[in-house]
C-alpha cells in the first residue's frame, strides 16, 4: 500500500530521488568528527529562527510609538511570549556561534578548496545576509542601543564619496532614523533576508551534495570507490549522520536551553543593558558597542583613526570593516598549499592560524571596550594580523613544508 | 533542430533587442520601488523649523532642543571658553573651518552669530553619535571645554572644531538658523529667510 503510494508520487514528483540524493543514498565521508556537528545545527538554528520569529510578528508592532511597547507586551503579557522571545534572541547569538565554529571548520580542513568553491561562497553570502537579518532585527526591540547602533551602522554609507549622504537619507527614509526606517527593516527582516537566506542555504546544500563532503583529511573520498560504486571511506548519511546529529542536536539543546531559562541576557551580550529603555534620540547610551557578534569587525572599524594616500580615516575604516568580510570570498584562490587539511599542513600555517583566531577574539574583545589609545594600538595590530593572514596565504601555503596525505581517510 | 534557412545573424539582433527592450522596461518598473525609499512627504514636512528661547539661558549652560529629530544644542559660552578658542587652535584639523559644516554667516572663528552664542547639531561626525558636553577640561580627555564623543573617542572644541588624529573628519554641524529679536533662535532658517532681520 505504502509502496504503490509512493510510485503514484514518484510518477508525478522526485520525492524518493530527492531523499536519496540527500539524505537515504548521500555517502559521507566515514571519519567525521565533533567540528561536523555545526552546519545541521546551523540549519537547527535557522529554522527556530523561523518558528520564533513567525510568531514573534504576531504580537510586534513595527512602529516608532509602539515597536518597544509591544516587546514588553510580548515579556509581560502574552502566554509564553517570553519564551519566545528568548528563544529567538537567543537564537540569533547561537547562530552566530554555530556559524563561525563551522567555518572555523573549513579553514581547519581546507574546505573551501577546490572542488567546493562555490560551496564557500555561498557559505560567506549566507554569512553576509545572516549579519544584515541580525542588524536589522536588533534594530527593531527600539531600545536605545537599538536606535544608536542603527545611527552608526547606517552612517557607514555616509563614508562613500558623492553619494554617501543621500544615500543614508534613502536607507533611513527620513533625515533621522525613525518610523520609516523601523517600518522597512521590518519589512526586510521578516521577509525579503528570510527568503534570500533559505534561497542560499538551499544552493549551499545543493553544491555541497553534488561536490560531496570535505573531511578531517582533506581527501576526496569519491576518488576511490567500492565494485558497489560508493566511495569506499563513505557511508550513507541517513542512519549514520541523521543519528550522530541528533547526538549533537542533544548536547546543543542542553546548552541552548540553559542560556534562554537562566542567562537569557548573557550578561549584556546577546542583550545589552541599553535596550531595556526605549530608543531616545537626544541620549547617547554613554559606550556604543554592538552585539558581540559584530565586534571584531567594529573594532577594526575603529582602528583606522588614520587617513592614507588622501582617503580620509572614516572612508578607510569602512572599507577595512567590509573588505574584512569580502576578503573571505577570495580564500579559495589565496590558498595554494599542496594539501587541503591541517592535519598535513607544516608548521606556518599553524602559527598563522593561531595568530589570526587570537587576533579575532581579542579584536571581538576590543570591540565591547570603550575605546583608548592603548587598546586601539593593539587593535591595529590585530587587523593587521587578521588581513596577513589571507593576504600572505598565496606566499607562506607554498613555501611551508606539508607532509605526505595518505590514500585513505584515517579515521 | 535544423537551422537551415535561419538566418541566425537576424535571430540574434532581434534576441539583443528583446531583452535591451525588456531591461529598460524593468529599469522603468524598478523606480518607484527604489524611490519609495526616500524621505516621504510627511517626513519632509517635519523638518520644519523650531524655535528656542535663550534669554534665560546662563553662561556655560546648555540647552537641546530637537529639529528634524536631531539634537540641535544651544550654548552661551562664557568668556574663558571663548579665550580657550585661540589655544585650542593648533590641536585642531581644521581651526578656520574651511569644510562645509556651517553655514557662511557662521565661517567664523567662535562658528556662529553672535560669538558667545553656539548653535550646533549634537552629532558626531563620525559615525552619529550625540558627544558629551565637557563644560571644564578634564584632565584626560580634553585639554580645553569642548566635546567628547564616548562612542569612539572623537573630540570638539567649544565652537564643535574637530581634533586632529580621531576618528571623527570633520567639525560638527551649524545648522542653518537666525535671530528673531535678542533672545529668540529660529533654527532651520537663515538670517535670510522669514523674518525681517538680518544677521
Amino acid at each position: 500500500m505504502a509502496s504503490k503510494f509512493m510510485n503514484w508520487v514518484d510518477a508525478r514528483f522526485p520525492a524518493t530521488q530527492l531523499w536519496n540524493e540527500h539524505i537515504g543514498q548521500y555517502y559521507a565521508p566515514k571519519n567525521f568528527n565533533v567540528w561536523y556537528y555545526f552546519g545541521s545545527l546551523a540549519m537547527l538554528v535557522l529554522a527556530n529562527q523561523l518558528l520564533t520569529g513567525i510568531w514573534l510578528a504576531m504580537f510586534y508592532k513595527p512602529s516608532a510609538a509602539e515597536a518597544f511597547g509591544s516587546v514588553a507586551y510580548i515579556m509581560r503579557d502574552v502566554e509564553w511570549g517570553w519564551l519566545i522571545r528568548y528563544m529567538h534572541s537567543t537564537g540569533a547569538s547561537f547562530f552566530f556561534i554555530v556559524v563561525y565554529l563551522h567555518m572555523f571548520r573549513a579553514l581547519l580542513y581546507g574546505s573551501y578548496r577546490k572542488p567546493r568553491e562555490l560551496l564557500w561562497i555561498f557559505g560567506c553570502l549566507i554569512f553576509l545576509a545572516l549579519m544584515a537579518e541580525a542588524f536589522m532585527g536588533y534594530v527593531l526591540p527600539w531600545g536605545n542601543m537599538s536606535y544608536w547602533g542603527a545611527q552608526v551602522i547606517i552612517s557607514l554609507f555616509s563614508a562613500i564619496p558623492v553619494i554617501g549622504e543621500q544615500l543614508t537619507t534613502w536607507i533611513r527614509g527620513d533625515f533621522v532614523i525613525g518610523d520609516a526606517t523601523l517600518n522597512r527593516f521590518f519589512a526586510l527582516h521578516v521577509v525579503a533576508l528570510p527568503f534570500v537566506l533559505v534561497g542560499l542555504v538551499i544552493a549551499h546544500i545543493m553544491a555541497l551534495h553534488h561536490v560531496g563532503s570535505n573531511n578531517p583529511d582533506g581527501i576526496e573520498i569519491k576518488a576511490n570507490k567500492n565494485a558497489d560504486g560508493h566511495p569506499a571511506d563513505g557511508i550513507p548519511f541517513h542512519p549514520y549522520y541523521t543519528v550522530k546529529d541528533l547526538f549533537g542536536v542533544g548536547v546543543f539543546l542542553i546548552l541552548f536551553c540553559g542560556v534562554i531559562f537562566f542567562a537569557p541576557e548573557f550578561g549584556g551580550f546577546f542583550l545589552e543593558p541599553p535596550n531595556f529603555t526605549e530608543a531616545n534620540p537626544s541620549v547617547t547610551p554613554e559606550h556604543i558597542a554592538p552585539v558581540w557578534y559584530f565586534t571584531p569587525f567594529y573594532a577594526m572599524l575603529r582602528a583606522i583613526n588614520f587617513e592614507v594616500l588622501g582617503v580620509p580615516a572614516k572612508l578607510l575604516g569602512v572599507i577595512t570593516m567590509f573588505g574584512a568580510v569580502l576578503i573571505m570570498f577570495v580564500l579559495p584562490w589565496l590558498d595554494r598549499s599542496k594539501v587541503k587539511s591541517i592535519r598535513y599542513k607544516g608548521w606556518i600555517f599553524k602559527a598563522m592560524l593561531a595568530a589570526f583566531v587570537v587576533a579575532f577574539v581579542i579584536l571581538g574583545y576590543i570591540g565591547t571596550q570603550a575605546p583608548s589609545p592603548l587598546l586601539t594600538t593593539i587593535a591595529q595590530v590585530c587587523t593587521a594580523v587578521y588581513f596577513a593572514f589571507f593576504l600572505l596565504m598565496p606566499f607562506y601555503s607554498v613555501i611551508d613544508r606539508t607532509k605526505p596525505v595518505p590514500e585513505r581517510v584515517t579515521g | 533542430m535544423s537551422k537551415e534557412g535561419v538566418d541566425v545573424g537576424k535571430r540574434r539582433f532581434l534576441t539583443t533587442a528583446t531583452a535591451a527592450v525588456g531591461g529598460v522596461g524593468a529599469a522603468f518598473v524598478a523606480t518607484p520601488f527604489v524611490k519609495s525609499w526616500l524621505p516621504s512627504a510627511r517626513a519632509k514636512a517635519a523638518g520644519a523649523p523650531v524655535e528656542v528661547n535663550i534669554a534665560a539661558l546662563e553662561e556655560g549652560a546648555l540647552v537641546s532642543v530637537t529639529w528634524r529629530g536631531k539634537p540641535v544644542w544651544v550654548v552661551r559660552r562664557t568668556p574663558e571658553m571663548l579665550k580657550t578658542l585661540d589655544e585650542v587652535a593648533p590641536e585642531l584639523a581644521d581651526p578656520e573651518s574651511k569644510t562645509d559644516q556651517q553655514p557662511e554667516y557662521c565661517r567664523n572663528k567662535h562658528r556662529s552669530i553672535e560669538p558667545a552664542v553656539l548653535v550646533m547639531v549634537g552629532i558626531c561626525t563620525h559615525l552619529g553619535c550625540s558627544p558629551k558636553y565637557r563644560p571644564e577640561a578634564d584632565g584626560g580627555q580634553l585639554s580645553y571645554s569642548g566635546f567628547f564623543c564616548p562612542c569612539h573617542g572623537s573630540k570638539f572644541d567649544i565652537a564643535g572644531r574637530v581634533y586632529s588624529g580621531v576618528p571623527a573628519p570633520l567639525n560638527m554641524v551649524v545648522p542653518p538658523h537666525r535671530y528673531e529679536g535678542d533672545s529668540l533662535i529660529m533654527v532651520g532658517e537663515d538670517p535670510n529667510q522669514g523674518g525681517e532681520e538680518a544677521a
